[in-house]
């Protein structure tokens, strides 16, 4: 299959991209979504805007208890990056799971979030990190957080004209544990269910902790009724197995051929259990 | 010219791990397959294909097809209707056989039915006027279950035969029904084996070139079985077979799926006529999920009726087998296969099989490795597992108890075979060796108490290889072979077989270089192209070595005599041997080399009497026999409790295929075979809903294994040569993928029978795992 | 629009239709058919090429992406008739039987070798995740890449 005819321009100034997204063309960032999209013909645009050329949108910088990374970053820099394994561990570890070596070695952060995928596994990490997304568009700059990003499958809040500048996630603090799980759907390596988890302890106790849902529903989330189970508790294996139980309360699960709603829901359950408990052990 | 030192026997290479002779070009990148011909002025094809499982065609709308840029034909089943149908090779006495057109008219019956075909330019253009060919379907009722298929009141797929039979087959061996009122025990399970998808990695390709005024088509194309295509795609068209030359580059996998006659083929050879152009076609991986032969797709129901001790005294089977909307070249064939296997390698007499063919608005089933004998195999082993958990017999004890003794062979089965050589025991035994039986039993047992859920499966398997004499086939059994010493001596094999993947290039040079005790580097082994090889039938069911080797290696027994005559004349002996490569005259030691006699034989100064210039020898070896390979296979896994994952933790596989030529080779079969039936086991499955739409339409949902998937594989051999041929081999093609899925199956099963679990169907998904788990605690 | 690109060395200067994915500007364009294409998802791997020093999918990345670009293609690999330790290696272990997948198969195995040196089997089965092999249950790939790093280690 190949794909329909289409304009082409890679400047290699973010301003001209903008002014061409601006005037309607799509953003092509890694292009492992997008390209296949529109060589089954499920996508046809009629123009497109590479970043690729964009240098100011390919970095990774830590600035105060933030690191930055532009949204031209590659997976497989994210999965390396000594800065971020240091630091950020857990997106690094998310970036692992991430497809396979060719689409790490292309594919793209701020691609990824931007389309959004329901299986991505990147959204579960921002979740769990608290994630900011500075979004950019010919007019203005915004930023928000992950949690208000994603809104519905292939849905988030970009406007027309805008893209992922740049993903702002926090330098953890010395003692964070954290794990990143993963259902693999065999057949595409997408995630059935993704959970990323951040624990810190204080005195014996779950001082902090954040569980990042993906794969289970439209889009993801941070199960926050079962943070707020396991905070204060020592995190012994009854404490984690009552908040694990919650990762997937009141949630409208997907179903497919891979897995109905209700194991997926049991998958999030057993994983999210897993990954505190592996969380947990990371955590000093 | 220097004479080499007479009467040296060389090392023999025949059971050497030979590293392949085809892999250089494989591994540099300059191998041709198909797409990667290109001829002056070609054209590219793009099909229109039906997105309804079953529709009236009302109207299609080709003029905005037509006026796209590039276009220079566009094609509908109106124009192609006096083209041949693609033809059903197969023949069973009732067999219902549904014209099919090489492009839809008036009605779709599956979903990528071709409807229509663009032809333009390059493939960018053709794909663009494609989709402008509008076509409006009045949509129908579908069914794509077999078991629905044949239920009353079920769409008929086609109105001519309302209720989607396609076929019955009988078979009684024995006394089935004594044998049932005799028995302490019976049985029964239903079994399916699911519909699956080949997937060979190159997806099929076609390249057509027609030369007018010669009336002559080349024919490139991806197939195991190039003159079965010549002669087939030759009667489809109307031309004389002789002018139509098959070409079959370098071939991506088949794995039975090129074991056929597709309508593209013929579609391809008659466009390039129409526009006097040479035409490509290739498939997308879509269309290879959607339009290539899928495989298995039985629903089988077993019973197995046995003495208290274990003994089996008769078993009974059911099959309902998914035909999908036409026969394919071997379709209806497939399923009478099972029913041949189907009392595996244990001795009982009484069978009773029956067979219901469904038609479904599916792509057609047919060959898919193993083709009928996975499924049989699958269902006996099941059952014998299901056999011992009743009888609480161990399912190593109740197999040895059963098996075919030494001393029967040759055995002749209730099914009508006879079973050449075998020794069931060997294998078994050792594979329980390997995985220490006793301690493995212990450390099951140790786990349970840890809530740990470990399964041990074996699976003793039989196949029936080479296929085959030509009474058990549609269009022969027998293969053949050219044999040509050429006057530098340098040796070149014509082979009728056509590997595409098993190495034959490599051990039939090995069989040639030790008969002619010369070098394995001055053979030359040369196939799929109907222009150069006599004829041949092709490479399927694990037939290449077992009877296009023995071809070979019979063509070489005729030359090795006149070698001898021709040295005997050269060194003025009536005394000579052949021997590493030369001839010696027994008497004086003086000796010729091959190449001295081959030019002598050629040159032809002075012939040996009655004897004809030249070396070379054509011979066609029909087989008296199948062969019948076996094996075990033992597999361990673990379950996670909780999400219900299978895990193989050891997979031991001790296979037996005769004498083994090139064991690196057999490994790499063996390993490839047992891939295929992990994933056939554990992830695969064709789905199609309600409405005949594939839901694993595309590898993002049809999940084949990749290396992160898949266990080590340790494989260990015994070695019962076979009677059937001078070489003693037997096949292996196969072995792996029909001893595997119920030694996984079995373990699975094993892990789970605290819970009172018997049986499973595949795929063993975590899901349906996970539901067992949870009902049971 | 007009691209130019150095593949195995040689500089190659073409004009192209935007939409023309780069394994076609490989195999039709530049006529180096070493590359191949199994599937249209990205998921097969047969198509696996280096652009740049990395591991890519040739055919989810247009020709015009590639613009300036450094190709390295199976046909690249060997130099002066004398073949790549991996291709030795695929060769010697029986790494593979229809060969469909072999030139995607052997550029990965590239990139998991540079980035790991001493692999364990675990990180090959792992690095292959992108490539299908329908022929050879991997084993005997992962053997060719055991073999090549050893090799290389000497």
């Amino acid at each position: 299959m190949v794909p329909q005819k289409f304009e082409y321009a890679a400047p290699d100034s973010l301003k001209s991209v903008l002014q061409l997204l601006d005037a309607g063309a799509k953003p092509l960032a890694g292009g492992m979504s997008l390209i296949p999209m529109m060589k089954l013909r499920l996508a046809a645009p009629e123009q497109l805007v590479d970043l690729q050329k964009v240098k100011e949108l390919s970095y990774i910088r830590e600035s105060g208890n933030a690191i930055h990374i532009g949204a031209m970053t590659t997976h497989y820099e994210v999965e390396t990056f000594p800065v971020l394994l240091r630091k950020c561990p857990l997106l690094a570890e998310t970036a692992a799971e991430i497809g396979d070596l060719q689409v790490r070695n292309r594919g793209t952060i701020g691609g990824s979030v931007a389309h959004a995928d329901p299986s991505a596994d990147y959204p579960a990490a921002l979740q769990a990190l608290e994630a900011k997304l500075v979004l950019i568009g010919a007019q203005k700059e915004r930023t928000v957080s992950a949690a208000e990003f994603f809104v519905d499958a292939f849905t988030t809040v970009l406007e027309p004209g805008e893209i992922v500048r740049e993903v702002i996630v926090p330098a953890e603090e010395l003692g964070t544990g954290t794990r990143y799980e993963k259902v693999v759907q065999p057949a595409s390596g997408f995630a059935i269910v993704g959970v990323a988890v951040r624990v810190r302890r204080s005195a014996g106790k779950i001082s902090f902790v954040r569980v990042g849902i993906t794969g289970l529903s439209n889009h993801s989330y941070r199960a926050t009724s079962a943070e707020a189970t396991l905070a204060g508790t020592t995190g012994a294996a009854a404490d984690v197995q009552n908040a694990a139980a919650l990762v997937a309360e009141g949630i409208d699960a997907n179903s497919d051929l891979h897995a109905s709603a209700n194991y997926r829901k049991h998958l999030a359950s057993v994983h999210a259990a897993r990954a505190i408990t592996t969380a947990i052990s990371r955590a000093s | 010219m220097a004479t080499t030192i007479a009467g040296v026997e060389k090392e023999k290479l025949v059971g050497k791990r030979l590293r392949r002779r085809e892999d250089p070009r494989l591994i540099t990148g300059t191998a041709t397959y198909v797409d990667d011909i290109h001829l002056e002025d070609m054209q590219y094809a793009a099909i229109v294909r039906s997105p309804h499982a079953a529709a009236r065609i009302l109207s299609i709308e080709i003029a905005a097809a037509q006026n796209s840029p590039g276009v220079i034909a566009v094609f509908t089943g109106k124009d192609t209707e006096k083209v041949g149908g693609v033809p059903c090779g197969a023949s069973l006495p009732g067999l219902r056989v549904p014209h099919h057109n090489v492009l839809a008219v008036g009605r779709v019956y599956f979903v990528g039915h071709p409807v229509a075909v663009v032809v333009a330019k390059d493939r960018y253009m053709a794909q663009d006027a494609a989709d402008l060919v509008e076509v409006n379907y009045e949509p129908l009722p579908a069914v794509a279950d077999p078991e629905k298929a044949l239920a009353p009141g079920a769409a008929p797929v086609h109105p001519e035969w309302p209720d989607n039979v396609a076929f019955t087959f009988h078979q009684d061996g024995g006394d089935v029904d004594k044998a049932f009122a005799e028995a302490d025990v019976v049985v029964k399970q239903r079994i399916t084996s699911q519909r699956l998808i080949p997937m060979a990695m190159e997806t099929r390709g076609v390249v057509a070139e027609w030369h007018g005024a010669d009336r002559q088509l080349n024919l490139y194309t991806s197939t195991q079985i190039p003159h079965l295509v010549r002669t087939l795609v030759a009667t489809m068209l109307g031309l004389d077979e002789n002018r139509v030359r098959v070409i079959t580059p370098e071939v991506g996998g088949g794995f039975g799926s090129k074991l056929n006659v597709y309508a593209e083929e013929a579609l391809m050879g008659w466009i390039a006529q129409k526009i006097q152009k040479p035409v490509k076609w290739i498939e997308t991986r879509r269309e290879n999920f959607l339009c290539t032969i899928h495989g298995r797709g039985h629903v089988d129901y077993y019973e197995l009726a046995a003495k208290r001790d274990g003994t089996i005294l008769g078993i009974k089977l059911k099959i309902i087998q998914d035909v999908g909307a036409y026969h394919q070249l071997l379709t209806p064939a497939i399923p009478t296969l099972s029913v041949l296997m189907m009392p595996g390698i244990y001795k009982t007499q009484n069978i009773r099989a029956d067979i219901v063919g469904a038609f479904t608005n599916c792509m057609p089933t047919d060959a898919y490795r193993g083709a009928g004998r996975p499924e049989a195999t699958h269902g006996i082993e099941r059952m014998v597992d299901i056999l011992a958990d009743e009888l609480q017999i161990d399912p190593a004890e109740i197999r040895l108890k059963n098996f075919v003794a030494n001393d029967q062979f040759p055995f002749h089965t209730a099914t009508g075979l006879m079973y050449d050589s075998g020794n069931y025991a060997a294998p078994l035994k050792k594979a329980l060796d390997l995985v220490d039986y006793g301690k493995l039993r212990q450390e099951q047992a140790d786990a349970r108490k840890q809530g740990k859920w470990i399964g041990i499966g074996i699976s003793t398997y039989g196949e029936i290889c080479a296929i085959g004499p030509s009474p058990a086939t549609p269009a022969g059994g027998w293969e053949s072979a050219t044999v040509k010493i050429e006057p530098s001596g340098k040796v070149t094999i014509m082979t009728g077989a056509c590997p595409h993947g098993q190495g034959e290039e490599t051990t039939f040079a090995q069989i040639a270089a030790d008969e002619l005790g010369i070098s394995v580097d001055d053979v030359l082994v040369v196939r799929g192209d109907t222009s150069i090889v006599q004829y041949g039938i092709g490479t399927f069911g694990s037939r290449g070595t077992a009877i296009g080797g023995t071809a070979v290696y019979f063509a070489l027994q005729d030359l090795k005599e006149k070698i001898k005559k021709f040295g005997a004349v050269l060194l003025e002996s009536d005394d000579v041997t052949f021997s590493g490569g030369n001839v010696v005259c027994n008497k004086t030691g003086q000796s010729k080399s091959l190449p001295e006699v081959a030019a002598s034989a050629y040159r032809a100064m002075k012939l040996p009497p009655n004897t004809e210039p030249g070396l070379v020898s054509t011979r066609f070896w029909e087989p008296p026999n199948f062969t019948f390979p076996f094996g075990t296979h033992i597999v361990v896994s673990e379950i996670d409790g909780q999400t219900g994952e299978v895990k193989i933790r050891r997979y031991v596989a001790v296979d037996d295929c005769g004498n083994r030529i090139n064991p690196l080779i057999i490994d790499g079969q063996v390993h490839g075979g047992i891939a295929q039936g992990i994933g056939q086991a554990l992830w695969e499955q064709a789905v199609y809903d309600d409405n005949g739409q594939l839901l694993s339409g595309e590898l993002t949902d049809y999940a084949v294994p990749r290396a992160h998937m898949m266990p080590w594989i340790e494989s260990e051999h015994t070695t019962t040569p076979s009677p059937v041929n001078p070489l003693g081999v037997k096949g292996v093609g196969e072995a792996g993928t029909i001893g595997c899925s119920p030694a996984v199956v079995n373990s699975v099963v094993d892990a789970l029978s605290p819970l009172g679990v018997r049986h499973i169907d595949m795929p063993l998904t975590p899901e349906k795992i996970w539901h067992i788990l949870s009902k049971g605690a | 629009m007009k691209i130019t690109c150095t593949i195995n060395g040689k500089t190659y200067s073409n004009d192209v239709e935007t939409r023309l994915l780069l394994i076609h500007y490989l195999r039709e364009v530049a006529q180096l058919t070493g590359s191949h294409v199994g599937c249209e998802t990205s998921l097969c791997g047969a198509c696996t090429v280096e652009v740049n020093g990395k591991a890519v999918k040739s055919c989810t990345m247009f020709a015009v992406q590639a613009d300036g670009a450094k190709i390295t293609t199976i046909e690249g690999l060997a130099s002066n008739g004398t073949l790549h330790p991996l291709q030795e290696a695929f060769w010697n272990e029986h790494g593979l039987q229809c060969g469909f997948c072999t030139p995607g198969m052997i550029m990965a195995s590239k990139q998991i070798l540079e980035r790991y040196p001493n692999p364990t089997e675990d990180e090959i089965r792992h690095g292959l995740a992108g490539n299908v092999c329908r022929c050879t249950g991997y084993q005997h790939i992962v053997n060719a890449l055991k073999a090549a790093a050893a090799g290389a280690r000497k």
